[in-house]
């Protein structure tokens, strides 16, 4: 257990239901062979996270997450497998639980930390810092009655996050108010995982999980399904939804060294080639920021098709969106195909990206309603990187071409 | 057991905070305060006083006045009150703090201690509001006075031990908290607080023999009122079946302690 902070073994989850209630009260005397109904929550999840690590956790609801969490923080025990925990868990799920209205921010800031175990020592070193994080000035000492909800908020973070914990879990639903004390709440969890603390986070905004996670872990209706790099993880947890929840149509390979590529849909076509070609129809990998480019996606089909469109977006390498299309909305779909036609899609553009690398998706669609499902979902289909070679020198992701004029008195 | 034990001293200032915040939160902003603590079973024993003894005329058979029935009221209410609230508080508990139970790590006995402790604060002012009345009376209680805290410690374990244990089932079945709301109207009531003993039928009485808070309460009242020992016997037999239900409470507890949470 030396540097790892959590370690997950075969931990499983059911909640019994016994046919009348009080059978459970003879189970607790000793009693066997009443037929109780368990209730897998969670089956076989393992995982362990090195200190320091942080881990984002994915899954739509009802796959597990929150109850993992729970088992985690020790609110409630496994019915099977073992946790073992290097330290405090402090779980951000829900702030200001156990607040009272007639007491003071302090008083409260000060029951909430006996709540969680510390000493009355403890509590009175930090609570000078407490009062300055939370930047409620006189109001700390005056009833939580008299608080605006945001008020409420701030003591509740403050005083959670006052003692560094070992494992932090963070829920994504957590709201912490106004951005800027939300800036200051992510800048104190990057200040603790700086000082060690490994960090457990929940949610289902891409942008989040990849800007403060290591690494990912999806859950499926309490099943573990896979565990990897933020982007591929979430790659995987896109088709789990789309395929509605069967992510066994997927086919996942290597392309990159941290990258995999995501494979999922009907098949009734796929896509069989993808590039970038210059102006004068050269095959590029490098494209020059500002450069005239076509993409070419060649698509072929398995199936007789009424309806073939074509997707792409590219992403940066955090995964935000750059631009996407899909030739729906610009009523370029090709309409009855027959089996094993190839149908090529060239799309050209100024390529006024930033400099940096990039990966395309592609989707091979029926139509544009993502519940229609997709003949074929690749993500990532090609990785490309942008390059300045012919502009000035500038920052950012997007290249906007510049006419400047100057003026001096 | 030593666990729990070492779990209460290790959170013994979160549970004196959190006795402190209920009061804070139940009177702190009214006028009265405190004293609201214990209006509810002084009026209650004024009207029963006014009730019973005017209407009625219920006298001692020990030929005192009026004013000897109502200080009988008063030593049946004290042990009463506290024993109703433990019981009544421990009884919804855990369900009242499921959310807390449900997010947080912390010692699930510090709730119960929480109400027993607010509830004995509570029966400690009305037991020094009392005794004033005694002497404003000019009743001033004999020796025997001295086995009031013996009786008290008694009346209030016993009162945890049904509680916890009552608590405990409740959350799995909610009716028990309806049935227990029913039995404690009943057990007032066969229990010789607003009467005495000797005023109802014999056939009656072997019924109150069951009681255990009979005996209880008529050491409160053998103490205070008329200076003579608590019925030492039966009492003894209380008090075992006060650490067996405390043990028994204990017990339950610990297997109960993680189901109670999945079900919350």
């Amino acid at each position: 257990m030396s540097d790892i902070a959590l370690k997950v073994t075969g931990v499983g989850k059911s909640y019994r239901r016994y046919k009348r209630e009080w059978h459970r009260f003879l189970a607790w005397a000793g009693v066997t062979g009443l037929n109780a109904e368990e209730n897998w929550v969670l089956r076989q999840i393992s995982f362990s996270v090195a200190k320091g690590e942080a881990v984002g956790i994915i899954g739509q609801n009802g796959a597990g997450k929150s109850t993992l969490l729970k088992l985690i923080t020790g609110t409630t025990r496994a019915t099977e497998g073992q946790i073992e925990v290097a330290g405090r868990v402090s779980a951000l799920l829900e702030l200001g639980i156990g607040f009272s209205p007639e007491l003071t921010g302090r008083q409260n800031a000060i029951h909430s930390a006996g709540l969680m175990g510390f000493s009355r020592a403890e509590i009175e070193r930090v609570m000078p810092e407490v009062e300055e994080f939370a930047e409620i000035g006189p109001y700390f000492d005056q009833p939580l009655r008299t608080y605006s909800s945001g008020m409420t908020v701030r003591v509740a973070f403050a005083i959670a996050t006052a003692f560094r914990p070992e494992i932090l879990i963070v829920d994504e639903a957590l709201s912490v108010g106004d951005a800027r004390f939300q800036i200051k709440c992510f800048e104190k969890i990057r200040q603790f995982r700086a000082l060690g603390t490994t960090l457990l986070f929940v949610s289902h905004d891409l942008g989040a999980i990849l800007s403060l996670c290591d690494r990912a872990i999806l859950l499926d209706k309490g099943n573990f399904i896979k565990e990897g790099s933020p982007q591929d993880v979430y790659d995987l947890y896109h088709a789990v939804i789309v395929e509605g929840g069967k992510p066994s149509t997927a086919a996942q390979e290597k392309i990159a060294p941290d990258r995999t590529q995501l494979v999922y849909g009907t098949r009734e076509a796929e896509l069989e080639d993808i590039f970038f070609v210059d102006e004068v129809g050269d095959r590029v990998e490098i494209v020059s920021v500002g450069a005239r480019v076509t993409l070419v996606m060649s698509v072929r089909t398995n199936k007789p098709v009424v309806q073939l469109n074509a997707a792409y977006v590219i992403s940066d390498r955090l995964g935000n969106y750059v631009f996407g299309m899909n030739t729906c909305d610009w009523q370029m779909q090709v309409e009855n195909v027959a089996a094993g036609e190839r149908i090529e899609f060239r799309f050209t553009f100024s390529a006024n990206l930033g400099p940096g690398f990039y990966s395309i998706a592609t989707a091979i669609l029926p139509s544009a309603l993502l519940t229609e499902g997709n003949y074929e979902w690749r993500g990532p289909a090609l990785l490309f990187q942008v390059v300045n070679t012919s502009k000035e020198k500038f920052i950012g992701c997007s290249w906007l071409e510049q006419e400047i004029s100057v003026g001096r008195n | 057991m030593l666990s729990i034990l070492r779990a209460i001293w290790r959170y013994r200032n979160f549970i004196l905070s959190s006795i402190r915040t209920e009061f804070s939160n139940r009177f702190g902003r009214s006028r009265l305060g405190a004293l609201w603590m214990v209006m509810f079973p002084l009026v209650q024993t004024a009207l029963f006083a006014l009730v019973l003894s005017a209407a009625y005329s219920v006298r001692l058979p020990e030929g005192g006045g009026k004013g000897s029935y109502a200080l009988y009221l008063l030593a049946g209410m004290l042990a009463w009150a506290v024993f109703a609230e433990i019981v009544n508080r421990c009884l919804t508990v855990f369900i009242e703090n499921s959310s807390l139970l449900k997010k947080l790590v912390f010692p699930r006995i510090c709730l119960p201690i929480i109400v027993c402790g607010s509830a004995i604060v509570t029966n400690l002012v009305l037991l020094v509001v009392t005794l004033s009345i005694f002497f404003l009376f000019g009743s001033v209680p004999g020796l025997n006075i001295i086995w009031l805290p013996f009786l008290m410690v008694l009346n209030i374990a016993l009162a945890i031990g049904l509680g916890i244990i009552l608590g405990i089932l409740n959350v799995f079945v909610r009716d028990v908290g309806h049935v227990v709301g029913i039995a404690l109207q009943m057990m007032f009531w066969l229990t010789p607080i607003v009467y005495v003993p000797s005023a109802i039928p014999p056939a009656y009485q072997r019924i109150l023999q069951f009681n255990p808070l009979y005996y209880l309460v008529q050491g409160y009242q053998n103490v205070m009122v008329f200076d003579t020992p608590p019925p030492w016997l039966p009492l003894s037999i209380i008090t075992a079946l006060t650490i067996t239900l405390l043990g028994l409470a204990m017990l339950l507890f610990r297997r109960a302690s993680e189901e109670i949470v999945d079900v919350l």
